[in-house]
C-alpha cells in the first residue's frame, strides 16, 4: 500500500484528506505542522504528501524545501492543498519543489485527478 | 413527476437529440430542469411540463439544452490524451507530412474542455506543425454549453479537475476566484451548435475524433447510426476516442479496437500496420 502524509494544522482538513486518499488505496498519515511533518518523514518517507501552506511552528513552504534534502526526500509526489490561490503563491511553492497544487476548498474528484496526472494512480 | 409526463419528456428528448431517458436517471429531470422554470419565470416543473405539451418551440428548446448538459473536464481520464500526445500526434505529424491539415473533431464538447485541451497539448508541439494548418472543430447541441465555452471562463473547480498546476499558470489568467483561458488557446478551437443526429458531411473529414461521455446518453439504434456518421466523416486511418466505459464492440462495425480499455478506436477502414503502430506503448 502507498504511504502518504497529509500535513495540516486543520484537524477536519486532516480527517477529509485522509479519507479521500484512504479511499484511493493509499495508507494515510497526518502532521499538524511542518515540524511534526520533518519528524514524520524521518521515520517513514511518504510516496506523496498533501502539505498545507500556513501553519503553526513550520510553514508548508519551509517543509518542503526541508523535505527535499532529505536524503531520499526528492522521490514523495508534494501536492500543495492550500486558501491561497494567487498566482504568485503557485509559483513560490513549485519553486520549493511541489509537484502540484490544490486550491481550497477541493474534493476527491481534484484530488484523484491531481494524483492521476502525476501518475501515483494504478 | 407522473408516469405520463416522465413518458412525454422522454419521447420529446429521444426526437429532438437522441438522447434517451431512462428511469434511472429520473433524478437528473429536476436538477436540471428547475432552473428552466425559474428562467422561463415558472413556479413549478408542471408548469413546464404544461408548456411543453402545448408545443412551445423555444420551452422545448431550453429543455432539451438544459438536459444535454454534460459534466466534462479538462484532459478528462489523463491517459487517453497522454495517447493523443505522445501517440497519435506524433502518427500523424508524420503521414500528413505531404497535406500539412490536420483536423480535429469534438463532438459534445459541451463547455470547451477537452476541445481546449487538445488545444494546448498541440500548442506544446507548435514547432513541430508551423506552417501546417490545424483546426479544432467542437460541436455540441447545447447553444448555452458552448457560450459558456467561448468565454473561457471557468471556476476554480473546474480548472483543478484535470489540469495540471503549471498549464493552469501558463494558458490561464486569474480573474477574481475564476480562471480565464487566453486567446492564443481560445482561438484554436471553433465552436459550433450542431445536432450529432444531423449529417456531419458539411463539417468535413477528420484525423481525429473525440465523442467521449456522449454515446451513453443514446439508446443502441442511435448509437450506431453517430458512431456510422462518425466513421464516415474520418479519414481511412481516424482514431475515434470514445469513454472509457463505452466499449464498442457489438454496438458498432465501423471501427477497430486499438485500445477499449481506454476507448481508443481506429477506422474500420485502417490497416492491421496502422492499429499497431497506435497501441505501440511508448
Amino acid at each position: 500500500m502507498k504511504k502518504c502524509l497529509i500535513v495540516d494544522d486543520s484537524r477536519i482538513i486532516r480527517r477529509v484528506a485522509s479519507k479521500i486518499l484512504f479511499e484511493l488505496g493509499f495508507d494515510p498519515d497526518e502532521a499538524e505542522d511542518g515540524e511534526k511533518a520533518i519528524e514524520a518523514v524521518r521515520i517513514r518517507m511518504p510516496d506523496v504528501a498533501i502539505v498545507d501552506w500556513d501553519m503553526p511552528v513550520m510553514d508548508g513552504l519551509m517543509f518542503v524545501t526541508a523535505l527535499r534534502k532529505l536524503p531520499g526526500g526528492d522521490k514523495p509526489i508534494v501536492i500543495f492543498c492550500t486558501a491561497d490561490n494567487e498566482v504568485h503563491h503557485i509559483e513560490r511553492a513549485l519553486d520549493a519543489g511541489a509537484d502540484e497544487y490544490i486550491m481550497k476548498p477541493f474534493d476527491s474528484e481534484i484530488v484523484r485527478s491531481k494524483l492521476t496526472i502525476l501518475g501515483a494512480l494504478d | 413527476m407522473q408516469p405520463d409526463d416522465f413518458e412525454f419528456l422522454a419521447r420529446l428528448l429521444k426526437e429532438r437529440s437522441g438522447l434517451v431517458l431512462t428511469k434511472d436517471k429520473g433524478y437528473l429531470v429536476e436538477n436540471r430542469l428547475m432552473p428552466v422554470v425559474r428562467q422561463k419565470r415558472l413556479k413549478t416543473l408542471a408548469e413546464l411540463l404544461t408548456a411543453l405539451k402545448n408545443g412551445e418551440a423555444a420551452v422545448a428548446e431550453h429543455v432539451v439544452e438544459a438536459m444535454m448538459f454534460k459534466d466534462t473536464g479538462f484532459f478528462r481520464d489523463w491517459k487517453p490524451f497522454e495517447h493523443f500526445r505522445h501517440t497519435v500526434l506524433p502518427n500523424l505529424l508524420a503521414t500528413r507530412k505531404a497535406k500539412k491539415t490536420l483536423r480535429i473533431l469534438c463532438a459534445g464538447v459541451s463547455t470547451g474542455q477537452e476541445a481546449y485541451s487538445l488545444a494546448m497539448i498541440l500548442d506544446q508541439a507548435r514547432e513541430a506543425w508551423a506552417g501546417w494548418t490545424a483546426e479544432i472543430i467542437g460541436i455540441d447541441l447545447s447553444a448555452p454549453a458552448l457560450t459558456y465555452a467561448a468565454t473561457g471562463l471557468y471556476s476554480q473547480f473546474e480548472v483543478q479537475r484535470g489540469l495540471p498546476i503549471r498549464m493552469l499558470l501558463k494558458h490561464f489568467q486569474k480573474e477574481d476566484d475564476s480562471w480565464r483561458l487566453k486567446d492564443a488557446i481560445r482561438g484554436m478551437a471553433e465552436l459550433k451548435v450542431w445536432n450529432l443526429m444531423d449529417d456531419l458531411f458539411p463539417l468535413g473529414r477528420f484525423d481525429v475524433v473525440l465523442c467521449r461521455n456522449v454515446l451513453p446518453y443514446f439508446d443502441m439504434q442511435t448509437k450506431f447510426a453517430v458512431l456510422q456518421k462518425l466513421g464516415r466523416s474520418m479519414s481511412d486511418d481516424g482514431v475515434l476516442y470514445v469513454g472509457l466505459h463505452e466499449p464498442l464492440s457489438g454496438v458498432s462495425t465501423s471501427f477497430q479496437a486499438v485500445n477499449a480499455r481506454l476507448g481508443i478506436y481506429v477506422s474500420g477502414r485502417a490497416e492491421a500496420a496502422k492499429i499497431a503502430t497506435l497501441a505501440a506503448p511508448r
